[in-house]
């Protein structure tokens, strides 16, 4: 332990005020990272986090907003402990702001614990290996990109794709076989308006899951700045939840651009040298400070699976925050406005989709053992299918062989029965027997990607005799 | 001792006054909690340090330490089946101290001090030994690992004694009264030193398909693997480091995700090297500086994994060297050179930054090792690149490729079509080509490079085919480049298209895969010999050499596949042609 001081340093030498930054002059005993509480001259209180010291200049980024702040009157009190958040079992069901106050006019939580917001590292070592299939009940995910807990999977949406119905239904319908459910919902609203927020809070409402979820919002029009503090509240009472209560906790991010928007406007403030569109440099460290800290761990009975959402300016999967994200995270699920103006729903576009930790989670014991051979199949049909739709506009129909006008149709009937689920909730075996029947559209030697028995014991045209 | 005073903090770069006669890269310990840092910039009395860990909680004004050594590792015995972070602190002994988290000023000695090593003495007394030369060997698992003279040290031995000892132990003694333990520091930032180097002559097998038949590296090459998110770069470093025939394997996890390494640590002591048919975790070291862990060890963490790679080629072995992302390191660097305000070069990296990525590939080589034997050791490196959208444009990449001898491009729309590895055999390239054609003859591959070159040629024919398949149709070509089509489709699923999860095609025996680009070579000169005939082509593809063909992936027995050359020959002849 370090020693605390009993003394508080408070000084009005705010010097140079600029965007969310303030600095402040000639202090001493500042360290790196603490928070201060800046007294403006009206008597609000807000609070900031050092960024930058040297021998007697302060940088701090003021989370609420700098408007208000002036260069006389405005006191800052540094407090010499780095940003915490207080945790409690009892923040299930509550709603609080960015920084995990509560807003929803409840009683003060009684903390169990004061963490740090910026957490550790896992050690790589003392990680354990993810490998509990999570059904959500979506064919697509549960087949193609099977989620298991403990990985970190976003969902690429695009402006007006309905990326948090599914993300709610996945929320909802999220269950891991045959255990009895421990589970918790930490979801993390930044910069999203009220009406979406909303529209998450109706959903759990709904189907009685609010209670099992903590929320945290900082919505469109609160302080920009608060939104770097936001996740890494939530990601401390994630780690608190999972690991000290054995909770199995389900992270909901949404919408990570706003995050990264929030990260640019300080960085530009601090004039570092911009990198690509202007984003700093270090997003790939930072975003990884927030992916990361999903997982499990060797002898913690809980996990912490995420699922950022994030919505690709311009549908462009190239953008920096979608490239950075997809380069940290263990997959991704892509949603496409073709597929949404075709009527799919969802609509996952399962060519770009992949979740890295499937192999771990599927298989005899886990789903079935034709899973993996199945979703080679279907993935492989399917392209194939896609790729015959550019040569159909070209050539026409009548130019195809009798072989390619199955392919075709078949790449049909797979998004409007395999992709397109509405609000059903579907069980791993019946998510794999509607690729069965899909696939035996297919004359049976083409089915090359599936083990000779596999064919014999579950292919339709087996099991009807 | 230098001792000076915070006077600046701003992320991971921390200045300090006071410091003058600190020499470049000394290593310093910084704060009241003793984090490890390194001097990067000295300037009058000022010093800039980068801190190896969070630097959170520091204040100016707490104190600075110079140890006056630059970043070294530990050297000896002990290094394999290892796993450490950037700066050689072993992640076992970490969670043993710290639990499941990283705290930080944790200070542990990258190599076991107690534990005791048979040590066999092969020297003699009164042998005179200098720099490289090697005194005796050291059972680790079934490496032997040869216990060096340090470079700069020489005599004639007065005294030297087999037996268990620690690495700290003297285990020969010089007549200048010298000790040479079995442990050694080496900078980290300096190579090692060698004879000579020598072109790289012999081939890095390693069981996957596209690298060794159609883009090999050599051993003591340089290989780089550039590919946009989910193109399987991971994959491929994982399973070159588990096939590679090497002794050694060093793999860097340098910013990459906490989960991978995870999978590595389980899978490696199970798996069983085909050769040795030892568990594949006692030829590797692992260095995992993962995405959040401090990004100044990231930098660190490639020069300590090259530099443990050194010393094992130091005697005489042979190295790959996995760095996987080099992207992200390069990304530690800008972040670093963006918080010393130096002025940025192209995309914000620093103007330095070619220079560092050559001088990192450049210590890969097959060299003459020192020492009075003249052994040959060799380190092949394998980077992996992570461009921003997938843009092969930006400046990792293109300052790799300078520099790097084989350049394997990962495709996202091969990826997409799950056709892995996503190697893009028209983008991609080898310059090792003409120096490995020698061993390849020597190994009793005489075809291969007349083999390839077809199927470059085929694959190459394939591409303008397509383009105009895309305008008319298929319909449209003659009946002898649809035989192409059908050909290159086999190259491409059954020949290029291997699975790193099965368990007999992941990997593959040079020989099985010498035979199977025979088989469709043949098949493809047999079918167009029989068409000059007049036979129809739907006639040879309803042949069920095909199926054959598209399972020689799974077949275990190679002679199964060399039958099937013959069964070409004789089931093609046998089709007549239609009247």
């Amino acid at each position: 332990m370090k020693p605390v001081s009993l003394l508080t340093k408070e000084c009005k030498t705010v010097n140079y005020v600029s965007g969310p930054l303030i600095f402040v002059q000639s202090v001493k005993g500042v360290s790196y990272g603490e928070i201060a509480q800046i007294t403006l001259p009206n008597g609000e209180v807000r609070t900031g986090q050092v960024l930058d010291i040297s021998r007697d200049l302060a940088v701090i980024q003021v989370f609420e907003g700098t408007s208000g702040i002036d260069n006389k009157e405005t006191r800052v009190q540094f407090t010499g402990k780095p940003p915490t958040i207080d945790v409690s079992i009892d923040l299930l069901g509550r709603i609080l702001n960015g920084v995990g106050k509560p807003r929803d006019g409840g009683p003060d939580i009684i903390p169990e614990a004061s963490l740090d917001i910026n957490g550790m590292p896992i050690n790589p070592y003392a990680r354990d290996k993810p490998a509990d299939f999570i059904q959500t009940g979506m064919s697509t995910i549960d087949a193609l990109t099977t989620l298991v807990r403990g990985q970190k999977l976003p969902i690429f949406s695009g402006a007006g794709l309905p990326a948090n119905k599914l993300a709610a239904q996945i929320a909802r319908q999220a269950k891991v076989l045959g255990e009895g459910e421990k589970f918790a919902v930490v979801f993390v609203a930044m910069g999203i308006t009220y009406k979406e927020a909303s529209f998450f809070m109706d959903d759990f409402e709904r189907t009685g899951a609010l209670e099992r979820v903590v929320f945290f919002m900082n919505l469109a029009d609160d302080p920009t700045i608060e939104r770097i503090a936001t996740p890494r509240c939530a990601l401390t009472v994630a780690e608190y939840l999972a690991f000290t209560h054995n909770l199995h906790v389900l992270v909901i991010m949404t919408d990570m651009i706003n995050y990264c928007e929030a990260l640019r406007e300080i960085s530009t403030a601090r004039e570092e040298v911009p990198g690509r569109r202007g984003y700093p440099g270090y997003m790939y460290t930072d975003l990884a400070s927030l992916y990361e800290r999903a997982g499990r761990i060797k002898g913690a009975k809980g996990s912490i699976t995420q699922i950022p959402i994030l919505t690709m300016p311009d549908d462009d999967i190239t953008h920096p925050v979608p490239d950075l994200t997809g380069y940290i995270t263990e997959g991704q699920i892509v949603l496409s406005r073709d597929l949404y103006r075709r009527g799919a729903n969802p609509p996952i576009d399962v060519l770009p989709c992949l979740s890295r930790l499937m192999n771990l989670g599927i298989g005899a014991g886990k789903t079935r053992e034709d899973h993996r051979n199945v979703a080679d199949q279907l993935y492989a049909s399917y392209a194939y299918g896609r790729d015959l739709r550019r040569l159909v506009a070209i050539v026409g129909e009548e130019a195809l062989t009798e072989l390619d006008k199955k392919y075709l149709k078949f790449a049909d009937e797979f998004e409007k029965k395999f992709i397109t689920q509405g609000d059903e909730n579907r069980s791993i075996e019946s998510t794999l027997e509607i690729g069965w029947d899909l696939m035996s559209m297919l004359p049976e030697e083409e089915l090359k990607r599936i083990k000779l028995d596999y064919i014999r014991k579950y292919h339709p045209a087996y099991r009807k005799g | 001792m230098i001792a000076g005073v915070i006077s600046r903090i701003s992320g991971p770069v921390v200045l300090s006054d006071q410091m003058r006669g600190s020499k470049m890269y000394d290593v310093v310990k910084v704060g009241v909690e003793e984090l490890n840092g390194e001097i990067i910039r000295l300037d009058g009395d000022l010093a800039v340090v980068q801190v190896y860990e969070d630097t959170s909680g520091l204040k100016v004004g707490e104190k600075v330490v110079n140890t006056e050594t630059p970043l070294s590792v530990e050297l000896g015995p002990g290094l394999l089946s290892s796993i450490y972070d950037g700066i050689q602190r072993p992640l076992p002994v970490l969670v043993k101290r710290s639990g499941s988290f990283i705290s930080r000023g944790i200070s542990v000695p990258g190599i076991d001090k107690e534990k005791k090593w048979d040590f066999v003495a092969s020297a003699k007394k009164g042998d005179t030994v200098s720099g490289g030369d090697i005194v005796g060997t050291v059972a680790e698992y079934n490496i032997e690992h040869r216990i060096m003279v340090p470079p700069p040290v020489s005599g004639t031995i007065k005294e030297i004694r087999s037996g268990a000892f620690t690495v700290e132990d003297p285990i020969c003694i010089l007549d200048d009264s010298t000790s040479i333990t079995m442990l050694q520091k080496w900078p980290v930032r300096r190579g090692r030193p060698y004879k000579k180097k020598q072109d790289p002559r012999s081939l890095l097998i390693t069981g996957q398909r596209i690298f060794d038949i159609m883009f090999p590296v050599a051993k003591g090459g340089t290989a780089m693997i550039p590919g946009g998110f989910g193109t399987g770069k991971t994959v491929a470093e994982q399973t070159l480091a588990k096939w590679s025939d090497t002794q050694i394997v060093v793999y860097i996890g340098c910013g990459e995700r906490g989960n991978e390494m995870t999978d590595v640590l389980t899978e490696f002591p199970e798996l069983v090297d085909p050769r040795t048919n030892m568990p594949l975790i006692q030829r590797t070291i692992l260095i995992a500086n993962t995405s959040n862990m401090p990004v100044a060890a990231r930098e660190a963490s490639i020069y300590t994994g090259i530099t443990m790679a050194e010393y094992y080629r130091d005697m005489g072995y042979d190295v790959a060297l996995m760095a996987d992302s080099t992207s992200r390191w390069g990304e530690a660097l800008r972040e670093v050179s963006g918080r010393l305000e130096e002025m940025p070069g192209e995309e914000g990296y620093p103007a330095y930054l070619a220079t560092r990525l050559a001088a990192f590939y450049e210590r890969a080589g097959r060299v003459v090792c020192l020492g009075s034997d003249e052994r040959l050791g060799s380190i092949t490196i394998v980077g992996a690149v992570s461009p921003p959208g997938g843009d092969f444009s930006e400046p990792i990449t293109q300052n790799t490729l300078r520099i790097a001898g084989t350049f394997w491009a990962l495709d996202t729309n091969l990826a997409y079509r799950r056709h892995f590895p996503s190697v893009n055999w028209i983008k991609s390239y080898s310059l090792y080509l003409d120096s490995i054609q020698e061993w390849f003859v020597q190994s009793g591959f005489d075809e291969w490079k007349e083999m390839r070159d077809v199927t470059m040629y085929l694959l190459q024919k394939e591409v303008e085919l397509q383009e105009i398949v895309q305008l008319v149709g298929p319909d449209a070509l003659p009946e002898s480049e649809k035989a192409i089509l059908e050909v290159t489709r086999m190259i491409r699923e059954d020949f290029l298209q291997q699975s790193a999860y099965h368990e007999i095609d992941s990997f593959c025996p040079l020989e099985k895969q010498y035979c199977m680009l025979k088989v469709i070579l043949n098949f493809y000169n047999r079918t167009s010999e029989a068409m000059n005939r007049g036979v129809a082509l739907n006639k040879i593809l309803k042949l069920p050499l095909k199926q054959e063909i598209g399972r020689m992936k799974e077949l275990a027995d190679v002679s199964k596949i060399k039958d099937l050359i013959g069964e070409i020959d004789k089931n093609i002849a046998a089709l007549e042609v239609e009247r």
